[in-house]
C-alpha cells in the first residue's frame, strides 16, 4: 500500500539537516558539558533512520553510500589509535593531550586529542546502529 | 613499558578491527587472526616475565590517581589466566580452519573470536569492579554473536535462552555494583579491599557478597544457576563450544575468586561456607549429568560444571593449599576442556553423530586418536602424573586443613565418577564392533587432529612439569591470600 507521505517527506528534508547540525553541536559540546561522540552518533543515526522512514532504504543507500561495517571499523581504529598513542609516550593508556591555539575566526581555542577519540566513538555508534537497523529492516 | 599489561587486551582488539575490513578474504582472515593471537601470546610472555621479576604491574588509565581512575592490574594469577586463554584461542583458531565452514569464516567469525579474547583478557586484567562489568559485556556481546553465528534452528532457540539469562544476570550485576558503591563509596578493587574492613556493619556487605556470588554464579554455572549451560553450549559448532567451555565459565570463576579473596572476607563463616556447600552441590549435580547422557558433547559439557565446583571448593577454603590448588586446577581445566572438546569434535565428525550408542571400534582405524583421547581423559580425572593431579591434590589437602574435610571426601569420590563418565566415551567409541565411519580427507583430519594432539601434549607437560610451574602458582596464591600486596601495588602508598 502506498500512503500519501508528501508531508513527511517534505518535513524530513528540513528536519534531517536540523538534527544533523544539532548532532555536530552535541558532539563538540561533549568535552566540558553533557554530550559527546556517543549521543552525537545516536542523533546522526536517528536522522538517517528518519530519512529511511520517509523514503525507503534503497533511496537512502543512494544518498548515503557508506558501508557501515567499514565505518565501525574505521571508528574503532581511530579510537584505539588515539588511546594507544599514549603507549609511544610511555604514559598510562588513555592519557590525553591538549593545548591552546589561536585559530582564525574561533580565536583562542583548546584542542584536545580526546576529540579524536570521540570522533572514533561517533563513527562506531553510527556504524553499529545503522548496521543493526539496516539488517533488521532489509529482511522482508 | 608502563602499558605492557594492557597489550593482551589491546592487540586482539586491534587485529579484530583490522579483520573487519575484508570479511570475504578467508586466507587473510585466517593468517591475520592467527598472527594476532600469537603476538598476544608473546606479549603475555613478556608480561609474565615482568610480573615475575618486578612484582605486580598496575596502571591507572588516563593518568588519573588510583582510586578515581580505572585501574588495570596484572598479578601472577591474572597473567597466568591471560596466557592460558590466549593459548587456547590460538588452538581454537587453528582447529576452526577445517571445522567451522567457509560461510561462517566469511561472515566475521574470526573478528568475533578476537573480540571475545579482548573481553576475556580484559576481565582477567581489570582492577575495577565496574570495569569488570564492562569487559563482561564485551565478551558476552562476542559470545552472543558466536552462539547464534550460522543461524541453525537449535542455535536460534538456545540463543534466546542464553541472551535472557545473561541479560538478567548483567542487570543484577549493575544492581549489585550500585549497592556496593552506595555502601563503600568506591569501585576500585584495591580501594574496596581497604574500605571494606573499616565498615562495622558487615550484615549488608554479606548480602552484597552473596548477590555477587549469584551474579558471577550465573556466568560460572554454579549449582542452582547452571540450568542454562548444557542446552546453550550444545548448540554452537565444536570450535565455538571449545572456546566457550574453556574460557567463559572460567571468567565467572575468576571473578568469584578475585572478589572472595580480595575484599569479601569480612564474614568468612557465612560467605565462604556457603561457597563451599554450593561448590560441592555443583560437583554432584555435574556428576549426575555427566553420567546420565549418551551424547559425547553433553558428557564433556557437564564436566565443565564439575570442574567449576572443584575449583570453587579450593577457593572457599582460603588457605595456601586450597587456593594454590584452585589456581593450578583452573589452568589445567581450561587446557584439558579445550583438548577434550577438540577430540570429541573429531569423533563426532568421524561418526556423523554425537550419540555414543551409534559409535564403536574406532581404535582399529584411528589408534593414535584413541590413545590421545585416553590420555586427555586420564588427565581430566586427575590420574598422576597428568595435569589434573597436582591441582586436585592441593584442593583436597586444603579441604582437610580447612573446616570442610567432608568436601575433600566428596571430591575424591567424584573423581571416580568423572573418570567413569569420560571413559564411557572411550569404551563406546573406540572399543566394540567397528561402526562405519564417514570417509574423511587425510589432510583435513590432520588439521583437526594436530591442534588437539598439541594441546594434550601441553596438558601432559603441565602435569609432569608441575614442579616447574609451582613457583608461579604459589606466587599467584600468595597475592590472593595477602590482599595487602595487591593494595600496595595499586594505590602505591
Amino acid at each position: 500500500m502506498r500512503t500519501n507521505d508528501v508531508m513527511l517527506q517534505t518535513a524530513t528534508k528540513v528536519v534531517t539537516f536540523i538534527i544533523l547540525m544539532f548532532a555536530v553541536h552535541i558532539f563538540f559540546a561533549g568535552h566540558y558539558t553533557p554530550g559527546g561522540g556517543f549521543v552525537g552518533g545516536l542523533l546522526t543515526a536517528s536522522a538517517i533512520v528518519l530519512l529511511m522512514l520517509a523514503f525507503d532504504i534503497e533511496t537512502v543507500k543512494k544518498i548515503i553510500p557508506f558501508n557501515y561495517v567499514m565505518m565501525t571499523a574505521i571508528g574503532l581504529l581511530l579510537a584505539l589509535a588515539t588511546a594507544g598513542a599514549s603507549i609511544f609516550f610511555n604514559v598510562p593508556f588513555f592519557t590525553h593531550a591538549y593545548d591552546y591555539f589561536h585559530l582564525p575566526l574561533f580565536g583562542k581555542t583548546s584542542l584536545h586529542s580526546a576529540a579524536l577519540f570521540d570522533l572514533g566513538v561517533y563513527l562506531v555508534v553510527v556504524g553499529v546502529t545503522m548496521t543493526i537497523i539496516q539488517t533488521i529492516g532489509e529482511d522482508e | 613499558m608502563i602499558n605492557l599489561l594492557l597489550f593482551p587486551v589491546i592487540i586482539p582488539m586491534l587485529f579484530g578491527t583490522i579483520l573487519l575490513f575484508f570479511p570475504k578474504n578467508i586466507r587473510m582472515q585466517r593468517i591475520i587472526a592467527a598472527c594476532g593471537v600469537a603476538i598476544t601470546f608473546i606479549a603475555g610472555l613478556f608480561l609474565l616475565a615482568a610480573v615475575k621479576t618486578n612484582g605486580l604491574q598496575a596502571v591507572t588509565l588516563g593518568s588519573w590517581d588510583a582510586p578515581f581512575g580505572i585501574s588495570m592490574v596484572s598479578d601472577l594469577f591474572s597473567v597466568l589466566l591471560v596466557l592460558t586463554a590466549t593459548l587456547i584461542t590460538l588452538f581454537v583458531i587453528f582447529y576452526s580452519f577445517q571445522t567451522i565452514g567457509f560461510e561462517r569464516e566469511q561472515s566475521y567469525y574470526y573478528p568475533a573470536v578476537l573480540f571475545l579474547l579482548t573481553g576475556v583478557n580484559g576481565a582477567f586484567t581489570t582492577g575495577d569492579i565496574f570495569n569488570l562489568f564492562v569487559f563482561f559485556e564485551v565478551l558476552l556481546m562476542s559470545s552472543y554473536m558466536l552462539i547464534v553465528h550460522g543461524g541453525e534452528k537449535p542455535q536460534l532457540r538456545e540463543t534466546i535462552k542464553y541472551l535472557l539469562v545473561n541479560i538478567i544476570s548483567s542487570a543484577l550485576f549493575v544492581a549489585a555494583v550500585a549497592y556496593l558503591y552506595s555502601v563503600t563509596g568506591t569501585l576500585n578493587m584495591a580501594d574496596l579491599a581497604v574500605k571494606i574492613p573499616q565498615i562495622q556493619e558487615t550484615g549488608i556487605l554479606t548480602v552484597i557478597a552473596v548477590l555477587f556470588l549469584v551474579v558471577f554464579g550465573f556466568k560460572a554455572s554454579i549449582f542452582p544457576l547452571y540450568f542454562w549451560l548444557p542446552g546453550s553450549y550444545y548448540a554452537p559448532p565444536i570450535p565455538v563450544l571449545a572456546l566457550f567451555g574453556a574460557l567463559l565459565t572460567k571468567v565467572g570463576v575468576y571473578a568469584i575468586t578475585r572478589t572472595y579473596t580480595l575484599f569479601f572476607t569480612m564474614n568468612i563463616e557465612v560467605t565462604h561456607e556457603l561457597l563451599a556447600i554450593i561448590a560441592i552441590l555443583t560437583i554432584l549435580a555435574g556428576c549426575i549429568g555427566a553420567l546420565a547422557y549418551f551424547d559425547v558433547k553433553k558428557i564433556i559439557i557437564y564436566n565443565i560444571i564439575i570442574a567449576v565446583g572443584v575449583i570453587l571448593f579450593g577457593v572457599s577454603q582460603m588457605n595456601g593449599a586450597g587456593v594454590e590448588g584452585a589456581i593450578f586446577y583452573l589452568i589445567h581445566d581450561m587446557l584439558i576442556k579445550a583438548a577434550l572438546f577438540f577430540l570429541v569434535g573429531i569423533i563426532a565428525v568421524l561418526f556423523g553423530t554425537t550419540n555414543l550408542r551409534e559409535m564403536g571400534g574406532l581404535i582399529k582405524t584411528y589408534p593414535l586418536l584413541g590413545w590421545t583421547y585416553l590420555l586427555a581423559a586420564f588427565g581430566l580425572a586427575g590420574i598422576p602424573p597428568l595435569s589434573g593431579f597436582p591441582g586436585k591434590l592441593l584442593i583436597v589437602q586444603g579441604g582437610f586443613e580447612g573446616p570442610n574435610f567432608w568436601g575433600s571426601l566428596v571430591i575424591l569420590a567424584t573423581s571416580l565418577l568423572v573418570l567413569l563418565s569420560v571413559i564411557r566415551i572411550f569404551i563406546y567409541a573406540f572399543w566394540g564392533p567397528p561402526v562405519k565411519t564417514i570417509p574423511i580427507n587425510k589432510s583435513a583430519y590432520n588439521q583437526m587432529f594436530i591442534p588437539s594432539l598439541l594441546l594434550v601434549i601441553i596438558t601432559v607437560f603441565v602435569g609432569v612439569g608441575a614442579e616447574l610451574f609451582m613457583p608461579l602458582i604459589s606466587g599467584a596464591g600468595e597475592v590472593l591470600l595477602n590482599p595487602s600486596i595487591y593494595i600496595d601495588a595499586v594505590l602505591k602508598e
